[in-house]
């Protein structure tokens, strides 16, 4: 291959030196941390559980964004606080099962039932920002969605505070979950299992909706092309509550798994950090791409439980662990700058947008 | 009574009086050409159609019912389907879901699978790639999965809109006599061409639209013989 050196400018040779700086700073840190030997591979084996566990849950919720992405090419920034607000209902029943004893002796319907309604008050809120919010500005300039989007986020963090206060709502412990599994040598807290189990059949279920049924069909087919899909005879203010809904389920669910397996609790601004994360893990994998927005989840989980001690550590960082935020956010810089597609997203310029 | 009737149909684009006025019908069984020149209205008369582009004023009758008050969508489920312009094929989806999508307006899963049959026969090439993604498909092949698809809903009244656009002249042949076929099964067709010649020589009759209003309407037959038509459309002096 010729290289046309006039055609190389002072940025594409930052950002190449930015590259190898990232690299060098990674495999250096890997090398001094490995080198030193200060974690036993049951450690490692744990921070890849409750990454895994973690990720699964970003990519419950990445699924939203990237789902309404596809069909509307709009970024729904209240998604984070429909997570919440079904993990934040949920939690009252919870409370309930707890003190009567339901959630000990049938912890698996409990945990069900407990899902059904923080996906149920998800996929309602869900459906009813899009038509308060969303449908009369659809044709309006893309930015102007995105702001009522805001609007929605405050409206219902605010309503929930003013609700139920600023405080911490726990989740009450579940008996059955709170053992561990042991696979091989290794021991696993039972309920990052559960929660990865769960969240990858329900993974499975929303890829066979989106690629074998005819709803799934058709909200294909409305991403690529609202006018034509109409003249199938899809009803496309239909396709998108159904999108919204659905999004919304699954960020609900995401909400209980959360409240499982963190003990500090549900509060009204518990969605902003999750959800900006599932943003950079829908961003990941590719926005708009459905397998893209897993991927990306699970491999944010990932990098956001290894980081700290895998490579930050190694380069003498002190309180590694505070910087778990900061380098899912440095991740979706990075993206942005280098590979704005994602892992499977095709460019942008091929898209209508 | 027509089948469709277009009763002094006015339509817009923004500040783009587009369709000015238009009166035309189409009858059971025929094959109407709507012919004219780029932008002179004919992709917006079937907008107008389908729905998609509702008029400003003027009313768009099937079978004597005013469809204003129906969506694009519900228009399909009254029997009128589209092949659209620049064929308008999900790209992302395989042939066969394509094909899906163009019976999405209907339940009975025997006349489906019937209809299946029925348009792989019509184009085989289809079905040998029934699983491959359409995007992949030659620009004769996406035509033939328009047709298809729109087939695919069983209607009455089928509107093609420029099916000859980017073939190669062998190709045109075939669609054309497809077209036909199509027509001799029992399904209308209002065809919109810039290929005049070819859209006179199958059709019954055939309407002239020039900047949003209609200037001539006679037989194919009649088009083919007015020299101003042969002078603007056909290319003959």
């Amino acid at each position: 291959m010729k290289i046309d050196l006039e055609r190389i400018s002072w940025v594409d040779i930052f950002l190449w030196l930015f590259r190898i700086a990232a690299f060098v700073l990674i495999v250096v840190g890997i090398y001094n941390t490995l080198a030193a030997g200060k974690y036993t591979s049951e450690q490692w084996v744990t921070l890849i559980f409750s990454g895994l566990a973690q990720g699964s849950i970003y990519a419950l919720i990445a699924l939203g964004y990237t789902l309404v992405y596809g069909i509307l090419l709009m970024i729904n920034f209240a998604h984070g606080d429909i997570y919440m607000a079904g993990a934040f209902t949920a939690v009252f029943l919870a409370e309930y099962f707890a003190e009567n004893g339901f959630l000990a002796a049938h912890p698996f319907i409990a945990l069900t039932l407990l899902a059904l309604l923080a996906g149920g008050v998800s996929m309602a809120l869900a459906v009813l920002v899009e038509r308060i919010a969303y449908r009369p500005l659809r044709n309006a300039p893309r930015l102007v969605p995105l702001i009522t989007a805001i609007g929605a986020s405050f409206s219902i963090e605010y309503t929930f505070r003013g609700l139920y206060g600023p405080g911490f709502h726990a989740y009450p412990p579940v008996p059955a979950l709170s053992g561990s599994v042991h696979i091989g040598r290794f021991e696993v807290p039972t309920v990052q299992i559960v929660v990865l189990i769960a969240a990858v059949v329900l993974m499975a279920g929303l890829y066979f909706l989106v690629e074998r049924t005819k709803i799934g069909k058709a909200m294909r087919a409305v991403s690529e092309n609202q006018d034509v899909a109409r003249l199938m005879g899809i009803d496309i203010d239909w396709v998108i509550v159904f999108t919204f809904a659905v999004g919304g389920l699954l960020a609900g669910v995401a909400g209980v798994f959360n409240g499982l397996f963190r003990p500090q609790g549900v509060y009204f601004f518990m969605g902003f950090i999750p959800g900006i994360k599932a943003f950079t893990a829908a961003v990941l994998g590719g926005i708009g791409n459905v397998p893209g927005a897993m991927v990306g989840g699970i491999l944010l989980g990932i990098i956001e439980a290894l980081g700290p001690n895998l490579f930050l550590e190694g380069l003498g960082i002190p309180a590694a662990n505070q910087l778990k935020d900061a380098i899912a956010f440095t991740v979706l810089v990075l993206i942005l700058i280098f590979r704005p597609q994602g892992i499977f997203g095709e460019r942008l310029a091929e898209k209508k947008a | 009574m027509a089948m469709l009737e277009l009763e002094n149909v006015h339509a817009y684009y923004g500040y783009i009086h587009a369709l000015q006025g238009i009166s035309m019908t189409v009858e059971k069984g025929e094959i109407v050409a709507l012919i004219g020149a780029n932008g002179a209205g004919k992709t917006t008369t079937l907008r107008t159609i389908s729905g998609l582009l509702k008029p400003r004023q003027g009313r768009v009758l099937l079978d004597g019912e005013d469809l204003a008050k129906y969506k694009a969508h519900e228009i399909v489920y009254k029997g009128v389907a589209m092949v659209p312009e620049g064929r308008g094929i999900f790209a992302k989806l395989t042939v066969a879901e394509n094909l899906d999508m163009g019976a999405y307006s209907r339940n009975d899963k025997k006349g489906i699978a019937e209809d299946l049959e029925r348009v792989f026969t019509l184009f085989p090439r289809l079905k040998e790639r029934r699983n491959q993604v359409a995007g992949t498909l030659s620009g004769g092949e996406q035509q033939m999965l328009a047709t298809a698809r729109a087939l695919m809903a069983r209607p009455r009244l089928l509107l093609m809109d420029e099916p000859s656009m980017g073939l190669a002249p062998v190709l045109v042949e075939a669609v054309f006599d497809t077209i036909q076929e199509i027509n001799k099964k029992g399904t209308t067709i209002l065809l919109v061409e810039q290929n005049a010649l070819m859209a006179l020589q199958i059709a019954d009759r055939g309407y002239v639209l020039q900047t949003g209003e209609i200037v001539l309407s006679d037989t194919a037959e009649g088009l083919r013989q007015n020299p101003m038509v042969q002078k603007a459309y056909l290319g003959i002096e």
